[in-house]
């Protein structure tokens, strides 16, 4: 075992695994924490717990993931290199190994300017660092654990044991490029990988063929992303504008007749798409769960974790192993 | 070439209001061809705050001067004399030419600068200027098909494309090209996609800004140069 994490134990057993998201609030109160920790709590492996994303300021990836370890939900962390010089890197996590966190999702981190676009304010004018990319950071982290080193050289006397991850957007562009964005992160030391939502099975089932082909699959545990759709007019969205991601249109059509099926009743509406939502990602899960080399699932239920218990339940992921040692 | 834009006038006015006798002073190098700040620039933004000053009834002089460049001495010494007959320079120069001016008169009178220097760039268009150059003092443009991934990619990635490509463009604006995606595609035509393979280790940023204020000192030109004042001394006594 590289961390001993009860990530890792479950891919090292050859089941599937599961991890969920857990977005920490724009506020002080550990309550918001405490409370998604406990709904998802049994239902995935670990949860991801995101570091300021869209680069809008929330509770630290590090505190909120401690929080959550505190309520017997084992965390990824999850660290941007758009915040921090590998200095704090290194020595945030320093800090989060010796308070127990085990797992650490590495990711470049949306630019600043990202979050001006959407509802929020945000910190367009803020100075990012990008001192290293996320292929680095792997390896910074890497050669913390299995070499005792700084990235600077200096010896570690104790080495933070991470389970160390990354993301893949499969279906980015320039297409033919990310089968080797993938192998770049492998080749740095990814142990597990989660990857953008997906909607599109076929294309991912392409582009999963050439990592195969790279011998990618047996060096890193490939954890396919699953956005859970919450109503036609997100899955639009999500296939007009956010990076990497192609819905079929079968599918946006599904959630739309779901959406008229409720004529003019607007809670029913919503009602409907979500229960179509649901049945959308077990769906989703299983067709992924059947690519060759897939390891698991990253289900992404967006300030909705009530819907990971009846997903998991209905995809046949219940219950999760446990390991009577850990 | 260094690229540059005019402040907005409301901000030089509020510069320089206060002030008796201002001479604005062009640069008639990089900046000019960037219309911001050559003397062409200097002389209409001389018109303007003479109009504001009528306008505002303030009494104000402002005169306009520019020299070939603002960052050797040697242009300098024509106009020295007069420089230093007014309260305040605004130089149209980039932030090379303030800085070296201000220094130049060691803080006898203020410099101000007239425009914000912008970036390292290139004119692929009259009138369109485009960010090519960080000036990190460790190029890598042998690796990356020519493109720069220090400025022309938002995020200096340099192990290859985040997950932000959106058809070809970056997550920070649909008008900016992603970097990543030229690089891959440049390194298709020239045949080499597989120098990309590799993992580019953790940078070496001191060589940029982040290593303190750098400086070039090229020994054998500064002996000749030394060597040649020493004689032009000795002929001198003869």
């Amino acid at each position: 075992m590289k961390s001993g994490s009860n990530l890792e134990r479950v891919i090292a057993s050859g089941k599937m695994a599961v991890t969920a998201e857990l977005g920490p609030p724009m506020s002080a109160d550990p309550h918001e924490v405490i409370k998604k920790a406990n709904i998802l709590k049994g239902f995935c492996d670990a949860a991801n717990i995101t570091d300021c994303q869209t680069a809008v300021v929330r509770i630290s990836s590090i505190a909120a993931a401690f929080i959550a370890l505190r309520e017997g939900l084992e965390p990824v962390m999850q660290m941007t290199c758009r915040d921090r010089n590998r200095i704090a890197m290194q020595a945030d996590l320093l800090g989060a190994a010796a308070l127990g966190l085990k797992n650490c999702l590495c990711i470049a981190g949306d630019h600043q300017m990202f979050s001006a676009a959407g509802k929020l304010k945000g910190h367009p004018g803020a100075k990012n660092v990008y001192d290293v990319d996320t292929c680095q950071l792997v390896g910074i982290m890497r050669k913390m654990r299995d070499e005792g080193l700084q990235q600077g050289g200096d010896k570690l006397e104790v080495a933070p044991k991470f389970f160390i991850g990354a993301s893949w957007t499969p279906m980015g562009d320039p297409m033919d490029f990310r089968p080797y964005n993938l192998k770049k992160k492998v080749d740095a030391g990814a142990d597990f990988i989660q990857t953008q939502g997906i909607y599109d099975m076929e294309l991912f089932r392409s582009q999963m063929e050439k990592a195969r082909n790279l011998g990618l699959l047996e060096r890193t545990a490939m954890l396919a992303g699953i956005i859970v759709p919450k109503s036609a007019m997100m899955l639009k969205y999500m296939d007009s504008s956010v990076a990497g991601v192609t819905v079929p249109k079968s599918l946006i059509e599904r959630m739309n007749k779901a959406k008229e099926a409720a004529g003019d009743d607007k809670k029913k509406a919503r009602e409907l798409q979500e229960q179509e939502g649901i049945k959308i990602t077990i769906e989703l899960i299983q067709q992924a769960l059947e690519i060759p080399g897939v390891r698991g699932v990253h289900i992404q239920a967006i300030e909705w974790e009530s819907a990971i218990e009846p997903i998991v339940k209905a995809a046949g992921l219940y219950p999760r192993p446990t390991f009577p040692d850990a | 070439m260094i690229v540059g834009q005019q402040k907005p006038f409301d901000e030089i006015w509020e510069m320089v209001k206060g002030f008796k006798k201002v001479l604005v002073y062009g640069c008639n190098t990089c900046v000019a061809i960037c219309h911001a700040g050559g003397g062409k620039e200097a002389e209409i933004l001389t018109s303007l705050l003479r109009m504001k000053a009528a306008q505002e009834g303030v009494d104000l002089q402002v005169d306009h001067a520019a020299i070939e460049r603002h960052c050797e001495p040697e242009f300098f010494e024509p106009l020295d004399e007069k420089v230093r007959t007014y309260d305040l320079v605004l130089s149209t120069a980039c932030g090379v030419g303030v800085n070296f001016l201000a220094d130049r008169l060691g803080g006898s009178m203020p410099v101000y600068p007239g425009i914000n220097t912008t970036f390292y760039g290139g004119v692929p268009e009259a009138g369109f200027f485009v960010e090519l150059c960080g000036g990190c003092g460790n190029c890598v443009l042998h690796l990356t098909g020519g493109i720069c991934p220090i400025v022309r990619c938002s995020k200096s990635l340099m192990n290859g494309p985040c997950g932000g490509t959106n058809n070809g463009k970056c997550e920070v604006s649909n008008e900016t090209d992603c970097a990543w995606f030229l690089i891959v595609e440049r390194m298709k035509k020239l045949g080499t996609l597989e120098k990309l393979y590799e993992v580019q280790p953790p940078r070496d940023w001191s060589t940029g800004t982040h290593g303190g204020p750098r400086r070039v000192s090229l020994e054998h030109i500064r002996a000749y140069e030394e060597q040649e004042e020493k004689n032009a001394a000795t002929e001198g006594r003869r």
